[in-house]
């Protein structure tokens, strides 16, 4: 239990000249407004992804995004990552107009995404390799992460010598290591089991509690956003845009009982009424 | 990995395919002598052999043997060079992909072979025209898996590193060369078993020494098992050097599932 406990607790190595320490005023971390992205089709058609999505992030927020495939989820969070274009709209970031990736994110994918030559220590290095951080004393934060995260001993190991969900923890090491301060997560647990899935979701709010981070987490499991957010963003398909932003008022630290509740349940039901009116019963 | 028990591995792995042997070369020997077939048709296993000791001995093999070798591992160099730099040059730069990509591809569907005699014309009877015949039929496996590999990244690691604001020099040096590299051994070892072939054709069309020198003089003199024996130094270098790339391979891209080891024809 207490593994996860300190993983933000680990004291980053001073700040560099370029990190650029966060207004905790009240202007929005992440400000996104009339945000469209159309994606053009081999055929000669277009998807549209995104619809007039408007989003406010405050610091050390923790928002939820929930919905069925196909919503545009992903595709906003990978905006946001820097890593894909908008069609139209604007997207600003610490005030600034959002033009590509930034030092001060961090991205959980759905899969791992480890370099298989790369031991575990080296995959977890790589976004300090790339920022052209101080290697020696990030390497000390990237061991104490591991440590943390129930991975001490493998650091020489090669991620072909982990479970599935070891390998998950190191990517999310990945993207701890440089101390950013948004976290980016797109359905980092969809591929554990449910036992794991929980414990992963406790862990989550324990890092996020110490280091209050602001957090994004993209999920398509309800209890789970209920359960982690601040705010949860239910978003539906064809296209993709906002219909509901449910602000979470259960008290934290939340505990996994609390899934039994009858508060949680409200919110839980409130959220699947939105899928179910679209039609989207699977959830 | 299953846990398959030492000696069941043993027997399956060395003692099943040496009975195979055992029982072929006995079979072979017992037709030749049943039939009375001729020795000038198909020589005895038995017969072979002694072909292979006495050209050992003789010293007859070794030297025609370090001229095949040299125009091998010559050739196979200068091929597997100019293929790797080329591969590079078209994977990289647009510009060049759009230039010589028709050429190479046209290029590529001539027959190597049938301009060995061209070649020799070029190069003279010696060692050098059979280095570049070699070095012209090394040169397209590498091109071509270098070309692949390059471009194989699977998008979700370029992803990754983007956004951890990696540079486009950055993603080439952290994951596109190392995920070349497994296509790159594939070209190496495709290479270096038709670098054989590319050495023999060229002795054949015209040379003064090597094994294909040797072989056309064996059957012109109608040894037949002697000609056999060069077979048999023959697949051995081809054995040989495949063992020494995977070998390299194993090490150097030791990150990857070698469980299905590919079959590649040449």
């Amino acid at each position: 239990m207490s593994k996860a406990a300190s993983l933000a607790r680990i004291s980053p190595p001073p700040m560099t000249a370029s990190t650029v320490p966060i207004d905790t005023a009240a202007e929005p971390l992440v400000h996104i407004a009339a945000l469209e992205k159309i994606y053009a089709t081999k055929d000669g058609g277009n998807i549209h992804a995104l619809k007039d999505v408007n989003l406010d992030i405050a610091t050390g927020e923790f928002i939820s995004v929930v919905g069925p495939s196909g919503c545009g989820k992903t595709t906003l969070l990978k905006i946001l990552a820097g890593i894909l274009g908008r069609s139209s709209g604007e997207v600003t970031m610490q005030g600034r107009s959002l033009s590509g990736p930034s030092r001060e994110l961090g991205v959980v994918f759905q899969a791992p995404v480890l370099l298989p030559w790369r031991t575990v220590l080296q995959n977890v290095m790589v976004p300090v390799e790339v920022q052209k951080r101080d290697l020696q004393a990030f390497e000390h934060r990237a061991r104490e992460l591991l440590r943390m995260a129930g991975l001490a001993g493998f650091e020489s190991k090669y991620p072909g010598e982990l479970s599935g969900g070891m390998q998950q923890r190191v990517g999310i090491c990945r993207a701890l290591v440089h101390d950013p301060s948004f976290l980016l997560m797109d359905e980092p647990f969809g591929a554990l089991d449910a036992m794991t899935r929980e414990q992963m979701n406790e862990e989550l709010q324990r890092i996020w509690t110490e280091s209050r981070k602001t957090v994004l987490l993209v999920t398509h499991s309800i209890p789970e956003a209920v359960y982690l957010a601040d705010r949860v963003v239910v978003m539906t398909p064809r296209p993709g845009r906002i219909v509901d932003v449910i602000p979470v008022d259960l008290p934290r630290p939340r505990t996994l009982a609390m899934h039994n509740t009858a508060e949680f349940g409200r919110f839980v039901a409130r959220i699947r009424a939105h899928f179910n009116s679209a039609g989207n019963l699977d959830l | 990995m299953s846990k398959a028990h030492p000696i069941g591995v043993f027997a399956n792995v060395v003692l099943l395919p040496l009975l195979t042997l055992f029982v072929f070369i006995g079979s072979w020997e017992a037709i030749v002598h049943l039939f009375g077939i001729s020795k000038i048709v198909l020589p005895a296993p038995s017969a072979i052999a002694v072909a292979f000791t006495d050209g050992l001995l003789s010293g007859d093999f070794v030297w025609h043997l370090a001229v095949t070798m040299y125009e091998i591992l010559a050739g196979f160099f200068f091929g597997a060079c100019s293929g790797l730099l080329l591969g590079f040059i078209v994977a990289l730069v647009p510009l060049a992909d759009r230039i010589l990509y028709p050429y190479i591809v046209a290029f590529q569907t001539v027959p190597k072979v049938a301009i060995a005699p061209i070649i020799v014309i070029w190069f003279g009877y010696g060692v050098s025209s059979k280095i570049v015949i070699t070095a012209t039929i090394a040169f397209f496996p590498l091109l071509a898996n270098t070309i692949m590999g390059l471009r194989a990244t699977p998008l979700d690691q370029i992803e990754m590193l983007v956004s951890c604001t990696a540079s486009r020099w950055q993603v080439f040096t952290t994951i596109r060369l190392n995920q070349a590299l497994p296509y790159i051994f594939v070209g190496l070892d495709v290479a270096i078993v038709l670098s054989v072939i590319g050495a023999i054709v060229g002795e054949f069309v015209g040379a003064k020494a090597g094994l294909g020198y040797l072989i056309l003089q064996k059957n012109f003199n109608l040894d037949m098992a002697g000609t056999f024996a060069i077979l048999i130094i023959l697949s051995a270098i081809g054995v040989g050097l495949h063992a020494l790339v995977s070998l390299v391979r194993r090490h150097v891209v030791f990150w990857m599932d070698t469980s299905g080891e590919q079959v590649m024809g040449a």
